[in-house]
């Protein structure tokens, strides 16, 4: 199996580390980088827990080898603050993680932080989401505890709070 | 028909609604699960499955994985550790197989590394020979196949693992006088748990010869009690801690293979050494909702009421006794607390098959009955030409009463819950209304608020706290309770902010830890909040008295001259007193501030055999009414509102409460529509995976609308009775009943997918054209 550097951006900082071409992204993260904040929930592309963003596309982090994203851009849970906070110096926090956690849509909180990565993705494309587009793009995040309705609340809470920023 | 105005639904006041204790480091990736932990020099463990539902194990050969770079150690089934189980009963199980397999997937072997990778690569390298044995796939089989080798031989009951007979009252009398009388049968599918995180656990055997488990559970104090048993070692030189759980549901209430496995390949190679399973493994591991095939019958007089309930259940308990022994009186227990029947007759029993173990899930052995007792009561209705919900409203259980089973019923909102889905669905003007293909079904239910009896004989506390005021004015509560997701620990800070008075930020919350906190029994059937609640309730008062004794020794005052309100307290003329100063007295005058509480259920009134099943302090209530329409061509079945209302007494934290009768409430919805643990005919399992074993999505969840109703429960914390479980009953039943009400067709078995509806159509059309 063929080892080599590979080099990142992670949440705002380049890494450059050694790895298995097939290792996964979400291996990378959490085993070499220490960035547990991104889940493995199946391991098989179909829960959602893992949704990081490369080059600000979110994707599942298992499913895509480490080789083949060679000088993307990263960013995770762990980052996803700071991301916010370059356009709006005011807050650590994106306004998503604010509502989840005031809108009651974290219990378990083990698929939280892919929802709230597809969830700041949706935002930034469609400031004021309807609720359909809400739905589609969750549509591949599962939550076993919720009944996601209160998700789905703070995500279009969190939608008014940054209009109103504007 | 009348129909009930909408103010008889009464919204008690929740006693909180601001944010989780826990929600900022689960929004911000800091909280810590099992998998999340790394300690220094860890190494990675990986177990070996078997291959067969049913095997002798013939050979387990180590020796490839050890030649393996990076192997640290390997280990096979016999000899590595005694028998044990959650019940103290049955203790039937081995960290790994011994000489049988006896499910696809059970664990033979585990190897660690220093990598995952290597670790994984190695567990591919250990040979395993088999003696291919005939498996036992369903209740019963062996009849059709005389000399079949039962699950576990050398069992006089052959593969028949418990059977229960309780009769209360003379069903046979109230047969005999029946006006008329009906039967129904049906196959309740198994269903797994899904839990979001799949289980993972660290465990380290010290150089100090002691033990620590860092896992992902549900009851750290019985993992810690059957290690003990498994490791034949003392329970005080093992501490259990749990991590951050993410979601349990009932899956990770006992002691797993991977956990004793991480402990002694901890031994073997010095190291700590963390095992998690694969998506795949937790499926196999199970120790979800029993399959279970029922038969009730029911004698009625001529005005609709029961005169009495023969209700027969045969539950397919694969390979393991887990939780089982429960399980099954559990399929028994709470049909009279629903209804008043005067005479009432259980036979049930579970069978040991060559399948994953099946355990408690979420509504533990009473969502199958209640599944059952719901749909035969809409057919009875029909029959007898009353309105469903009317039916149930002449056989409600009263509140303050008795059961012919010996339940001590105590507040009940039934009643409430009845009148709030009937009017908030509009339920007669829909019904008599109907839209094409288009139907409105109701159920009821009940469920315990904690079970009565814990899971090993004892008469010791179900939960204790003890709680710690610091000079700093911050208050400590140490508690065993587990957050597996449901807001466990944002309720002890609830409670201890109201009983003392003071702010939530002064309170931490430590918990779930055998080495620091005392004992409380675990995250199971909707223990929490009575149990941990009311022993914290308990030590809070105790600290307020301590407070309030010192600043009346500190002003020379009497205590009728004291009044605490809010963090103040006022004396008389004079100054009000902070909390803080308070705190700072008190220690002055007694040292370090320590107070306990303690909490055990009241005694069960029952002294029959299986009494213990079923007794709880308080129980809630819930109904539930669905719209649905049955699509004709394709079979589909498509719900369109939910209106669900809950009787929990007083609801602590609002968030906690709606984010448990949501979960619960698309949790019922999954199992009825989609959701099956089933098993091709080698053994294997038919998806173990989250595309061949489908969950609710997000776009599959209908509008819910929840009300909460009921009134304060006199033993509950503050008047709190569950909201874990309970929701989840009545949906599976609300929404068969409905689809009977859309296309006219009896549906006796879950999933209902479409096929089966299709095909309960053609049966239906066939005797029409008859």
């Amino acid at each position: 199996m063929s080892e080599g550097f590979v080099e990142l951006t992670v949440n705002g900082a380049p890494q450059a580390l050694w790895a298995q071409e097939s290792a996964t992204l979400l291996q990378v993260l959490r085993e070499i980088l220490g960035l547990t904040g991104t889940k493995n929930g199946c391991e098989t592309g179909h829960c959602g827990a893992c949704t990081v963003w490369i080059d600000d596309v979110p994707r599942l982090a298992c499913l895509t080898p480490v080789g083949s994203v060679a000088g993307s851009r990263i960013t995770t849970v762990e980052g996803l603050g700071a991301w916010w906070e370059e356009s709006h110096p005011s807050s650590h926090y994106h306004p998503v993680q604010t509502a989840f956690v005031e809108f009651g849509a974290v219990q378990c909180g083990f698929c939280t932080p892919g929802m709230l990565m597809a969830a700041a993705a949706l935002l930034r494309d469609e400031p004021l989401p309807t609720e359909q587009e809400i739905l589609e793009r969750l549509a591949g995040h599962l939550c076993r505890c919720t009944g996601y309705e209160q998700i789905v609340r703070a995500i279009r809470q969190a939608a008014l709070t940054e209009v109103k920023e504007l | 028909m009348t129909i009930r105005i909408p103010n008889l639904v009464k919204t008690p006041a929740s006693l909180s609604a601001g944010p989780r204790i826990d929600a900022w480091a689960k929004v911000t990736g800091q909280a810590l699960y099992a998998d999340d932990i790394r300690w220094p020099n860890m190494a990675y463990g990986v177990l070996v499955a078997s291959p067969y539902p049913h095997a002798r194990i013939v050979k387990v050969d180590l020796e490839p994985a050890q030649a393996m770079p990076g192997v640290l150690a390997a280990l096979a089934g016999p000899g590595s550790v005694a028998p044990y189980g959650i019940m103290p009963s049955t203790q039937d199980e081995h960290a790994l197989a011994t000489d049988k397999v006896v499910y696809l997937g059970e664990p033979v072997a585990a190897v660690a590394a220093t990598t995952l990778a290597a670790a994984r690569d190695a567990a591919g390298k250990i040979v395993c020979e088999y003696e291919v044995l005939k498996p036992v796939l369903r209740p019963g089989i062996e009849k059709e196949n005389p000399g079949m080798e039962p699950v576990h031989p050398g069992r006089l009951e052959g593969n028949l693992f418990k059977e229960v007979d309780l009769e209360f009252g003379d069903t046979a009398k109230g047969f005999l006088h029946a006006y008329t009388t009906a039967e129904d049968t049906f196959f309740y599918q198994g269903s797994a748990h899904v839990a979001m995180e799949p289980h993972a656990a660290l465990g380290y055997w010290t150089p100090e010869g002691r033990v620590e488990l860092i896992t992902a559970t549900q009851t750290p104090h019985y993992v810690q009690r059957e290690l003990a048993v498994a490791l034949g070692i003392e329970s005080y030189r093992i501490r259990v801690r749990a991590s951050v759980v993410g979601g349990g549901f009932g899956g990770k209430s006992e002691l797993f293979p991977h956990e004793i496995a991480a402990v002694l390949l901890s031994r073997a190679c010095g190291r700590p050494v963390k095992i998690t399973l694969s998506r795949e493994e937790v499926f196999y591991a199970h120790r979800g909702r029993h399959p279970v095939s029922m038969r009730v019958r029911t004698a009625w007089n001529k005005d609709g009421r029961i005169q009495a309930m023969d209700f027969r259940s045969v539950l397919d308990g694969g390979a393991y006794a887990s939780y089982g022994l429960a399980t099954t009186y559990y399929t028994g227990a709470l049909q009279t607390v629903t209804y008043t029947i005067p005479a009432y007759h259980f036979h049930g029993e579970r069978w040991y098959t060559n399948k994953p173990p099946c355990g408690p899930k979420r509504g533990h052995g009473t969502t199958q009955p209640r599944a059952l007792v719901e749909v035969h009561l809409d057919r009875v209705a029909r029959a007898l030409g009353i309105d469903p919900i009317e039916l149930r409203r002449r056989n409600l259980t009263p509140a303050y009463s008795v059961t012919i089973n010996q339940l001590e019923v105590g507040s009940s909102g039934l009643q409430a819950c009845l009148d709030a889905v009937e009017s908030l669905s509009n339920w007669h003007a829909r019904r008599s209304r109907p839209d094409p293909d288009r139907g409105l079904g109701f159920a009821c239910s009940a469920y315990l608020s904690g079970a009565g009896l814990p899971i090993y004989w004892n008469p010791l506390p179900h939960s204790g706290v003890r709680m710690a005021v610091n000079r700093d004015g911050g208050v400590q509560v140490f508690c065993g309770l587990t957050d597996i997701g449901q807001g466990a620990e944002t309720m002890l800070v609830v409670l201890v902010a109201k009983a003392l008075g003071i702010k939530a930020d002064r309170i931490r919350v430590y918990t779930a830890d055998t080495g620091t906190t005392p004992v409380d029994l675990g995250s199971y059937s909707s223990r929490v909040s009575m149990m941990a609640g009311n022993a914290v309730l308990e030590a809070a008062q105790r600290m307020r008295q301590i407070l309030k004794d010192s600043v009346c020794a500190h002003k020379g005052v009497a205590q009728s001259m004291v009044v605490q309100d809010g963090e103040l307290f006022y004396v008389q003329g004079d100054e009000p007193i902070s909390f803080t100063q308070a705190v700072l007295w008190a220690e002055e005058d007694l040292g370090p501030l320590t107070t306990f509480g303690a909490y055990t259920p009241p005694k069960a009134l029952g002294r029959y055999k299986g009494a213990g099943v079923g007794p709880s302090p308080a129980y809630s209530f819930t109904a539930c009414v669905a719209d649905v329409s049955v699509d004709r061509e394709d079979g589909r079945v498509t719900v369109h509102h939910l209106w669900v209302a809950h009787d929990l007494g007083t609801p602590l934290h609002a968030p906690s409460v709606e984010g448990q009768i949501r979960g619960g409430v698309v949790m019922g919805l999954g199992e009825v529509l989609m959701e099956r643990q089933a098993f091709n005919p080698d053994g294997r399992h038919r998806g173990p995976h989250l595309l061949g074993y489908p969950i609710p999505t997000i776009r599959d969840v209908p509008p819910i609308t929840i009300a909460v109703v009921g009134e304060p429960d006199p033993r509950g914390p503050m008047g709190a009775k569950e909201v874990g479980q309970g929701p989840l009953n009545p949906v599976i039943p609300a929404v068969i009943n409905a689809i009977s009400d859309a296309v006219g067709i009896d549906v006796n078995e879950t999933p209902v997918t479409p096929d089966k509806v299709l095909r309960a159509l053609n049966q239906k059309s066939r005797r029409k054209g008859l």
